[in-house]
């Protein structure tokens, strides 16, 4: 077992994935010869040279388009949108291209690209650089999402991500990439997309978390237990597709659910577990599911004022005793 | 002259331009009788951009196209057939009579495909061009798209793209005069849109549209360049769109008398015009009348077949385990 960093395993993934397939590369805004803004491809461009790991000028709705008809011809492209906050910039290459090719043109064309990109607030990155947008790409069919957290699920989803024949939303969180965990280098490691991982189980209230939130969801059942409270908490790790036998199993032990994404609240990601959770597990519940999101407002940037309105540990906890009343 | 198409190569572009034509007044009086489905876009008067910029592309190289894109459906191989059955929502259409007229893509003839999103074509040729550099092969990649697309953002961010990473990819610019109902001069001050490929240090040609050995010879030399790993090139095609934006514009605001003024410049008549004295005038009437029996035969074939029954799949599923 080895200690990485998040951002190391993503670099680990990214290189033995290189190595193993010709076809891969990256492309991005700074991640040449800087190594990207998070180092998550530092050394590569020195390692694969210029051609398979390429700095792009800053123009992410051609790249992004670029990506999904690269992928289209026989190249398994990974893409850096720097930040969560840039995706509406590739709304149209997602929503109008790669999420309509391989139906449209009846199974003629699949698109094995990945586009990695981060979001989250606690930066004090402000307005524009701080939002998890996870909703804006999970609301789109034909598209995978996944979050990893730990630095082991982050290189198995990404060699994952990258080997699968469709296009895979890879979503980062920039508080996450100094956090250290266990990686088994010496196994190939790779982790099916569509499976929810069991951070804690738990029998009297589930907690289903997304992202950096799986982590302020941990501290928060820490919390609870000291109330005598049982929190398991789930990380859907999956955002889409969705592992809603996982839910199901939880929610039929605990019969109270709370739904925690750092996206906003109305017609968000929490939104779509909660209904989820609602229309499989409406007998097993008895109290309504509980969301915890961030309000709907922009992110702020004094730390106060971005502390008081992201999610966290204690506003979790609080949300658990409210559903278990 | 280099680069000059062959009579033979002549003779295909005239009679696939004259496929193309009659294929759009066929979908033109259809539509008429209101036996289509959806807006159509028809190229009169423009054919021979499509079909003589795709003329020397081989199938293993990429072609996208636009929202208005039978006469580069047909230049680049598809099936007639194919594509009728396709416009006509059919089960036997290309691609099964989920895309219909504005998406048609045929992979194995390297037409991927049609885009109904304004100048979303061009960043997807580029895509493609920066593939087949990754792989090292010697495909190009070309778009052809209109001075409409020209005013998007992404035609710049591809544009310069290309021109740093000296991409394999031709910029094929077939310029009507019209985006939408809003002649070019209202969409922006630039008259030759090709002057702005050429601020990032792209080679530029300027062609008469409407004349296909024109728009072969300037075509074919950036095609070159481009398989030689010389980066992209772009041709401005100068032509005019005769019907409106699609079947469903009410018209009005095209003068009559620079229609007429076009259509006197016809380039299937020029093609013909060009073929005159090297090759008999019963030889190519023998081409054209079979060119618009192939139309009528495709057409009857594709109207006779079987709408398509839906089907569950991936997309389909709400939890998918795939999707």
């Amino acid at each position: 077992m080895a200690k990485l960093r998040y951002a190391e395993a993503l670099n680990t993934a990214l290189r033995e994935e290189m190595t193993r397939d010709p076809s891969v590369f990256l492309f991005g805004e700074d991640i040449g010869t800087y190594g990207g803004v998070f180092k998550v491809s530092k050394g590569l461009m020195e390692e694969f040279g210029e051609i398979r790991v390429r700095d792009t000028p800053i123009s992410e709705q051609a790249l992004t388009a670029m990506a999904v008809t690269a992928a289209m011809t026989g190249t398994r492209p990974v893409l850096e949108i720097m930040y969560a906050d840039f995706l509406p910039l590739s709304l149209d290459a997602l929503i109008n291209q790669a999420s309509i090719y391989e139906y449209i043109w009846k199974e003629q064309v699949q698109m094995p690209f990945v586009l990695r990109t981060q979001g989250g607030g606690g930066a004090g990155a402000g307005a524009q650089h701080s939002k998890a947008l996870d909703a804006l790409v999970a609301h789109i069919p034909g598209l995978q999402v996944v979050a990893p957290v730990t630095p082991s699920d982050a290189r198995g989803l990404l060699k994952a991500a990258i080997r699968d024949p469709r296009p895979v939303i890879f979503l980062e969180h920039k508080l996450l990439y100094n956090t250290r965990g266990e990686v088994d280098l010496e196994d190939e490691g790779l982790i099916e997309i569509g499976k929810a991982r069991t951070v804690t189980e738990g029998t009297d209230v589930s907690i289903f978390a997304t992202s950096k939130m799986v982590i302020e969801a941990e501290k928060a059942a820490t919390l609870l237990a000291a109330d005598g409270i049982s929190a398991e908490v789930i990380d859907l790790r999956s955002l889409r597709p969705l592992d809603a036998a996982a839910i199901q199993l939880s929610v039929a032990k605990t019969n109270h659910a709370v739904v925690v994404n750092e996206g906003w609240k109305f017609c968000g990601y929490a939104a779509e577990i909660s209904a989820t959770i609602m229309e499989l597990c409406f007998d097993d519940l008895d109290a309504p599911v509980a969301r915890v999101t961030l309000p709907d407002m922009p992110v702020p940037y004094s730390q106060p004022l971005e502390d008081a309105v992201l999610p966290n540990a204690e506003k979790i906890a609080a949300a658990a005793r409210a559903t278990l009343g | 002259m280099k680069n000059s198409p062959s009579l033979d190569d002549q003779v295909e572009m005239y009679r696939k331009m004259i496929l193309v034509r009659r294929l759009e007044e066929a979908f033109g009086a259809l539509s008429k009788e209101g036996k289509t489905r959806g807006p159509i876009h028809r190229c009169d008067g423009q054919e021979a951009v499509g079909v003589a910029a795709t003329a020397m592309l081989g199938a293993d190289d990429y072609l996208t196209s636009t929202h208005r894109g039978h006469a580069h459906y047909v230049g680049k191989g598809v099936d007639l057939h194919g594509i009728a059955a396709e416009i006509l929502g059919r089960s036997t259409g290309l691609c099964g009579g989920r895309a219909g007229h504005m998406l048609v893509a045929d992979v194995e003839k390297g037409m991927i495909g049609g885009n109904a999103i304004v100048g979303a074509g061009i960043p997807a040729a580029t895509g493609m061009a920066l593939s087949n550099q990754v792989l090292g092969n010697d495909r190009v990649a070309m778009t052809i798209f209109g001075d409409g697309a020209s005013q998007t953002g992404i035609w710049h961010e591809s544009l310069n793209m290309a021109a740093l990473w000296k991409l394999p990819v031709v910029y094929v610019l077939e310029h009507n005069e019209y985006g939408l109902t809003v002649h070019s001069s209202r969409q922006g001050p630039t008259e030759d849109l090709s002057t702005r490929a050429a601020a990032y240090g792209i080679p530029t040609a300027i062609v008469d549209g409407n004349d296909a050995i024109a728009v072969y010879r300037a075509v074919a030399e950036m095609v070159d360049r481009a398989r030689r790993g010389e980066g992209p090139g772009f041709v401005e095609c100068k032509t005019y769109r005769w019907e409106g934006f699609s079947t469903s514009d009410m018209g009005g605001y095209q003068d009559p008398e620079t229609i007429a003024e076009w259509k006197k410049r016809d380039p299937i008549e020029i093609a013909r015009a060009a073929l005159s004295g090297h090759i008999e005038d019963a030889k190519l009437d023998v081409v054209r009348t079979q060119a618009e029996e192939e139309v009528q035969a495709a057409m009857a074939r594709a109207l006779a077949d079987p709408l398509p029954e839906f089907e569950e799949c991936a997309y389909t599923r709400p939890y998918s385990e795939v999707l």
